[in-house]
């Protein structure tokens, strides 16, 4: 079986799995880092939301093959050790959360905007596609908005 | 939203158990109604009106129902009235006896409980006691609290009907449930020599800590939160240090580990609170006799016990020496009054945000259980289709990363090292099929079959008549995190990690499944992604056991999403037949309003708990479902006389409660039909609602939603509001609609104001109505299955429809009224309010009144292969 070796949140990898496996699974079955959830596995729910190369990706639908030498994220990753992220602080803040499953994600790509623009517009915040099945999404908006505030 | 930042407590708490605020709700105060009003970041100063609550109580006993089950629904409300006439002494009038047998009867001697003792000179630590300022509907019972013999301080309290508020064990069907658990005598006797066992426990830990076993299931509905609320509150210890984790499956809690019905808070606000309350008076006799003081000159604050000459000792340091020798009664407690609530009411986060957010929250398949590996299933092409014959079993084996290939009741599994490889090789498989339960249904046909069900109306005599029908297609369930399960099945035992909001009916299901009596398998409860009634079913629980069991190994086994909407549960479809009649004048003379539904499948304990809950039979004829059906529909107007019935379909689809059950359909369609008759009576919607309310609680939260009605919106936008009461609870829902382009509406604005009697957490309230709007936008719009020849065609959230950010509403105000009436439920109560006023203003900005919903519901997608 091939090996793969790329950076996950900071740290060199190498694993062993077929070059069409998707990195969700090397993250989450072969590597144990487990806040980048299953929902779909088609990049249609974005619960997996991740960072490659600082840009929002899901790694239920990008092949490991894709990622050798490159630099993933996930939500383990974005915390400064025990100092939060702003847009982590802001998801407290608003208390966005209900059952939590699809948070990492929806955090992940509230992230990757961010970094494209410093202050969002609804209709830019309206392109996150990440469901959130308990439908948080007007909390999102707010923690969103935020994080702007606080990150500018 | 809210400004308020999180207390920095909520920030510490890493990994405590989940929690929020489904549920949640609680006493009461004296001031009937300070609305605290947070949303999206506007205060609001609020409001209410003020609100008689005798009114209310008896306004509500005079709702007409349909006729055949009146008895039991006014006695019913005869003792809710009590409930909120606000003098305990009421609360023990001669209805009680009807819900009082307790389903765990055996307690010691020593437990005098009668449920109606609190009069007695022995009135216990009942919670409150009747002057108590808490008010209504308090001090009708005391809670039987223990001091268990353990290393450190440990207090247990009962559970149960003689813990609940009366309303809530004879009216919810929920209490729970638990069939074959039944005790035998000897199990009887067993449990009466240990009067401790079935209770609800607080363990104080020498780390100061306090510990407390909840059992109910924690979905998302944030009730970890709001039960460490109410310990933190009682006991003066900081939230930060306690620790909420959800209890195994304990089959002699019988009725009393089943989530649902929003019940929760409702019925163990009053035990947690006692718990903690015996604890902390231990606590400070503890240190009174260290310290060689009068217990009454010491106080409590922060997790310390304080003397007045400054001394103070830590809870933690007197854990152990508050430890009881042996287990004995606890001195009777009072529970704080509703003016010295400093957490209870307070706006909170979630204790386990910050494990959420740095994604550190487990989930099921987020554990770490040794050995086990991925298992996915496949599945039939039509719903319980069965397993003819397996074609390529070994090729799959030798497939890469695969293990096993192993044959169960539902499909065929495949165990493999990772995910990926385990859904590689069922889709790898050729299987032939068996036939399902329902291989020639499709969407059209149920829907005809369901309007024959019921009879249409004949045409009235001498009045006048307004008619209109409604259907609702099913609806998934669509957890995020779809239905898994971790199982390790060994030759004479078995251990089981899910979600479950049944897990004794769970476990008992599971030992059936692999063969093993129930008292040898571990059923461990964990946090679910989600679930609006899907984790009532273990059926994940079963298929990763029975894979443990023929694999011999532990497996983590999950449904892929696909399978997840087309073999998964839903809410069943319903038709819906109105008829108001009215004089010439305009005034509603009556009601009528018949449902038909597919048959809701129960089978998960509650049908047990509510033959248990309920003090007489049904009514003569009435099914399980009808039972549970009266037991759930209330209109909130005075309509005249009013008749609500139900006529179930019998077929076999994977249906089962869905948030809000019946009220999530036949209210939103009663709530719309209002808007037609307000209409057809030349009447505006809001005034035609406020002038038929019963209570001034119900015109309070109409009120408070609805201060802007009527405000000028471009052509092609409307208002459209909604009101729905249940759980003791009530809500209204303004919302503002852009349908310019008819084909692409946008909920632009929602105004929303609930009434939960006392908020444990109104910001867990606030999110819950949140819910409530984003799954009312969803299923009134565009979120539907089509079954198509045995399967749903539906197998992603893109082809189900389920609302994303793009069409919730950027501008939500959310009233959290507050008031002095006993906690209500939460976390379904939205839900039909939402779905009406999202279709009353889509019929007002289009002029087009819709009959079938989702609105918008064609089959915009190629659907995944069978």
């Amino acid at each position: 079986m091939p090996a793969h070796t790329f950076t996950v949140n900071g740290e060199q990898v190498t694993v062993d799995a077929p070059d069409d496996l998707p990195l969700l699974w090397v993250l989450r079955d072969l590597l144990g880092i487990r806040g980048p959830k299953y929902g779909c596995g088609i990049d249609v729910c974005k619960a997996c939301t991740s960072h490659l190369d600082g840009e929002a990706v899901n790694p239920c639908a990008v092949p490991v093959s894709e990622v050798a030498d490159r630099e993933v994220t996930t939500i383990e990753g974005l915390a400064d050790g025990d100092r939060l992220h702003p847009v982590q602080e802001a998801w407290l803040e608003q208390d966005v959360a209900q059952c939590g499953y699809c948070q990492p994600g929806q955090i992940m790509a509230a992230v990757a905007l961010l970094r494209r623009t410093k202050s969002p517009t609804d209709e830019e915040i309206d392109a996150i596609a990440n469901v959130c099945r308990c439908g948080t999404y007007f909390r999102i908006r707010e923690a969103i908005k935020s994080a702007a505030a606080r990150m500018s | 939203m809210e400004p308020q930042p999180p207390p920095a407590a909520a920030e510490h708490t890493t990994n405590a158990e989940p929690s929020r605020g489904s549920g949640h709700a609680e006493p009461s105060r004296g001031s009937g109604h300070a609305e605290s009003s947070r949303g999206s970041g506007r205060a609001e100063s609020s409001q209410g009106s003020g609100r008689a609550e005798s009114s209310q109580g008896s306004g509500r006993a005079e709702s007409s129902q349909g006729s055949g089950h009146a008895g039991h629904a006014e006695s019913l409300r005869g003792s809710e009235r009590a409930e909120h006439a606000g003098h305990a002494g009421h609360a023990q009038s001669p209805q009680t006896p009807q819900i009082t047998p307790s389903p765990q009867g055996p307690q010691g001697p020593e437990s005098p409980q009668g449920p109606e003792s609190p009069q007695g000179p022995k009135s216990p630590h009942g919670p409150e006691s009747p002057q108590s300022p808490e008010g209504s509907g308090v001090g009708r019972r005391k809670v039987l609290a223990y001091l268990v013999a353990a290393p450190t301080l440990t207090v247990a309290v009962r559970v149960g009907a003689d813990a609940w508020a009366p309303e809530a064990a004879a009216a919810t069907p929920e209490a729970t449930a638990l069939p074959d658990v039944l005790p035998d005598l000897g199990d009887v006797l067993i449990l009466a020599a240990a009067p401790t066992a079935h209770l609800l426990t607080l363990e104080l830990g020498e780390d100061g800590t306090a510990r407390f076993g909840l059992p109910r299931a924690e979905v998302g509905q944030g009730l970890t939160t709001a039960v460490a609320m109410l310990i933190a509150d009682e006991l003066d210890l900081p939230l930060d240090r306690i620790k909420v984790r959800l209890d195994d499956a304990r089959p002699e809690l019988l009725f009393n580990q089943l989530t649902g019905s929003s019940n929760s808070i409702r019925a163990l606000h009053r035990p947690v609170r006692a718990a903690a309350a015996a604890a902390r008076a231990r606590l400070i006799a503890t240190a009174a006799r260290r310290w060689g003081t009068d217990a009454a000159d010491l106080t409590t604050r922060e997790g310390a016990v304080h003397a007045p000459d400054g001394r103070t000792l830590d809870y933690g340091a007197l854990a152990a020496r508050a430890a009881a020798p042996r287990t004995t009664e606890a001195p009777e407690v009072t529970l704080k009054p509703a003016g010295e609530q400093r957490v209870v009411g307070r706006p909170t986060g979630r204790i386990d945000a910050r494990a959420i957010v740095t994604g550190r929250q487990e989930y099921a398949l987020d554990l770490d259980v040794p050995g086990a590996k991925p298992a996915m299933v496949r599945r039939p092409p039509t719903v319980n289709g069965t397993v003819a014959k397996v074609h390529n079993a070994a090729a799959v084996r030798g497939m890469a990363g695969v293990l096993d290939v192993v044959e169960i009741a539902t499909g065929v599994a495949v165990v493999a090292e990772t995910f990926g490889q385990a859904l590689a090789g069922k889709d790898a498989l050729r299987v032939d099929w068996g036939p399902g339960t329902v291989d020639e249904l499709s969407h059209e046909d149920i829907k005809a079959r369901l309007r024959k069900t019921v009879p249409d109306f004949l045409p009235p005599l001498l009045v006048r008549h307004i008619d209109a029908e409604y259907d609702f297609a099913p609806v998934s369930h669509a957890p995020l995190e779809t239905n898994s399960a971790v199982a390790d099945v060994r030759d004479d035992r078995a251990t089981v990690w899910t979600a479950a909001q049944s897990p004794i009916a769970a476990r008992a299901a599971v030992a059936k499944a692999i063969g093993l009596p129930p008292s040898r398998v571990d059923f461990h409860v964990v946090q679910a992604g989600g679930s609006f009634g899907r984790r009532l079913f273990y059926d994940a629980a079963i298929e990763a056991a029975q894979v443990s069991k023929a694999a011999g190994r532990p497996v983590r086994l999950m449904w892929s999403r696909v399978d997840d909407m087309r073999h998964g549960r839903m809410r069943p479809p319903t038709h819906h037949k109105l008829r108001v009649t009215h004089t010439r004048g305009g005034t509603p003379l009556s009601l009528q309003h018949r449902t038909a539904s597919v048959e809701i499948d129960a089978g998960h304990g509650i049908g047990d708990a509510l033959t248990a809950g309920l003090t007489e039979l049904p009514a003569a004829g009435e099914t399980f479902a009808q039972t549970m059906f009266r037991l759930s529909m209330r209109s909130p107007y005075d309509l005249g006389a009013t008749a609500q019935t139900l006529t179930e379909l019998p077929l076999k689809l994977h249906t089962g409660s869905w948030r809000s059950v019946y009220s999530g359909t036949a209210r939103a369609a009663e709530e719309m039909f209002l808007d037609e008759v307000a209409e057809q009576l030349g009447a505006d919607p809001v005034e035609f609602r406020r002038t038929r309310l019963r209570t001034a609680a119900q015109r309070a939260v109409l009120d408070a939603a609805t201060r802007d009605w009527g405000r000028e919106l471009p052509a092609g936008c409307a208002q459209g509001v909604g009101f729905h009461e249940e759980y003791k609870s009530r809500v209204a829902y303004l919302v503002e609609l852009d349908a310019r382009d008819p084909k692409e509406p946008r909920v632009t604005r929602a105004v929303i104001a609930v009434d939960v009697g006392r908020a444990v957490n109104p910001r867990g309230v606030e999110a819950q109505m949140l819910g409530g709007l984003t799954d009312g936008i969803a299923t009134a719009l565009r979120a539907g299955l089509h079954f198509d020849k045995g399967l749903p065609l539906e197998g992603s959230y893109s082809q189900f429809h389920y609302a994303r950010q793009k069409d919730s509403p950027p501008d939500v105000t959310v009233h959290v009224i507050d008031s002095d009436a006993e906690p209500g439920g939460v976390g379904e109560l939205g839900v039909p309010a939402a779905v009406a006023a999202v279709g009353n203003a889509y019929a007002r900005a289009t002029g087009t009144r819709v009959r079938s919903f989702p609105i918008l519901f064609d089959v915009d997608f190629e659907p995944f292969p069978r």
